[in-house]
């Protein structure tokens, strides 16, 4: 696996910013028609993400004139001209194919603001840990795994 | 004809300039000593026995450190015949991955995954039977195996359920898609035989030639 790795290497993009479900992108897709190639922007909602090196690959929900339109882009091909991230979003899993049965109000995402009381909480927690799991580390141990099984809650 | 043996990795899939992907099965080929050589004269047929992969020092025994010893080169794990038409290969040289050429059309030769004991259709994609219509516990049945009173027997070689997988397979007319000589390693678009790490044979293909 690690020489395959070593493969995929030279064909992964560094250029990709961070992004995960719920968040909303604007795709920027090389589109070639004959000779000419021109630039689409696909805007919508990331509701998967999934796969691993070369293979790895996001989908992208909009909704075009009142139908759902679907994209799945290979994260790191060179037809995917720019990423831009317009927004993020608080999901609660990582597949949000809930969506798709939903319209309307109740298909929004919650934006995630920077500096919002959820995050400041969530950095405070962090910071409270680290210099105490260095001083005492036996006894802290039970707490903080108490700490780990809740985050992913609050994450999925 | 050129040949070489190697050593399937695994898959992955990469990118063409022109944005496309493509599916391709790494393969680390070679290198490949010439441990000896077979003649018309003396053999009846012409051949390059070559060996790959490492040999544990404890699996060395005297006949074949010495069958290794006179072609002057380190014992390998596999000892195998391939065909080549270049005479000027001497026993001694290593056969590399720089043979091939990215664009070449291969024929990869493995042993296909062993898939157990497989039923007919699986094996030999029979239809199986009805799930409904007053069936029951047949709709996997191979059906009728042949006649009555004559011929009173199963004929040889009928298709029946039975260990699958495991055999010779070849894949013909693949197109390689990169050779990275530095690590000995071929990739190879679509899938070859065999399990990851399982030997596989890389020959230059004669189909469709024009």
């Amino acid at each position: 696996m690690r020489r395959i790795a070593q493969i995929e290497k030279q064909y992964l993009r560094d250029d990709i910013p961070a992004f995960k479900s719920g968040d909303t992108l604007r795709v920027h897709v090389k589109i070639k028609e004959g000779d000419k190639e021109r630039i689409q922007v696909f805007q919508g909602t990331v509701i998967s993400r999934r796969g691993g090196g070369t293979g790895e690959t996001f989908t992208v929900r909009k909704i075009s004139s009142g139908i759902g339109v679907e994209r799945v882009f290979p994260l790191h091909s060179p037809n995917i001209a720019k990423i831009e991230k317009v927004r993020s979003g608080i999901v609660r899993r990582s597949k949000l194919y809930y969506l798709r049965n939903l319209t309307g109000k109740s298909a929004r995402i919650k934006e995630e603001l920077k500096g919002s009381a959820k995050e400041a909480k969530s950095k405070a927690t962090v910071t409270e840990e680290k210099p105490i799991d260095k001083t005492e580390p036996a006894p802290q141990q039970p707490e903080t795994t108490q700490e780990e099984t809740k985050q992913p809650e609050q994450e999925s | 004809m050129k040949e070489i043996l190697g050593r399937k990795i695994g898959m992955t899939r990469i990118f063409e300039e022109s944005g496309e992907a493509i599916p391709v099965t790494v393969i680390e080929a070679g290198p490949c000593p010439v441990v000896a050589k077979k003649t018309i004269e003396k053999d009846g047929y012409e051949a390059l026995q070559v060996g790959f992969g490492k040999l544990r020092k404890s699996r060395i025994n005297k006949p074949i450190a010495g069958h290794f010893a006179k072609a002057g080169v380190e014992p390998t794990q596999y000892l195998q015949e391939v065909r080549n038409d270049d005479p000027d290969i001497e026993v001694g040289s290593m056969l590399t991955v720089s043979m091939f050429k990215p664009g070449q059309r291969v024929d990869v030769t493995g042993t296909s995954r062993g898939l157990g004991f497989a039923g007919g259709m699986k094996r030999h994609h029979f239809s199986g039977a009805n799930k409904t219509h007053g069936q029951s516990d047949r709709w996997r049945a191979p059906g009728s195996i042949g006649q009555s009173s004559y011929p009173s027997r199963v004929f040889k070689g009928l298709r029946m359920a039975g260990r699958m997988g495991r055999e010779k397979v070849t894949t013909l007319n693949l197109r390689i898609v990169k050779v990275i000589e530095e690590e000995n390693l071929l990739l190879i678009k679509g899938p070859v035989p065999g399990n990851k790490g399982s030997l596989v044979k890389v020959r230059t293909t004669n189909r469709g030639k024009k």
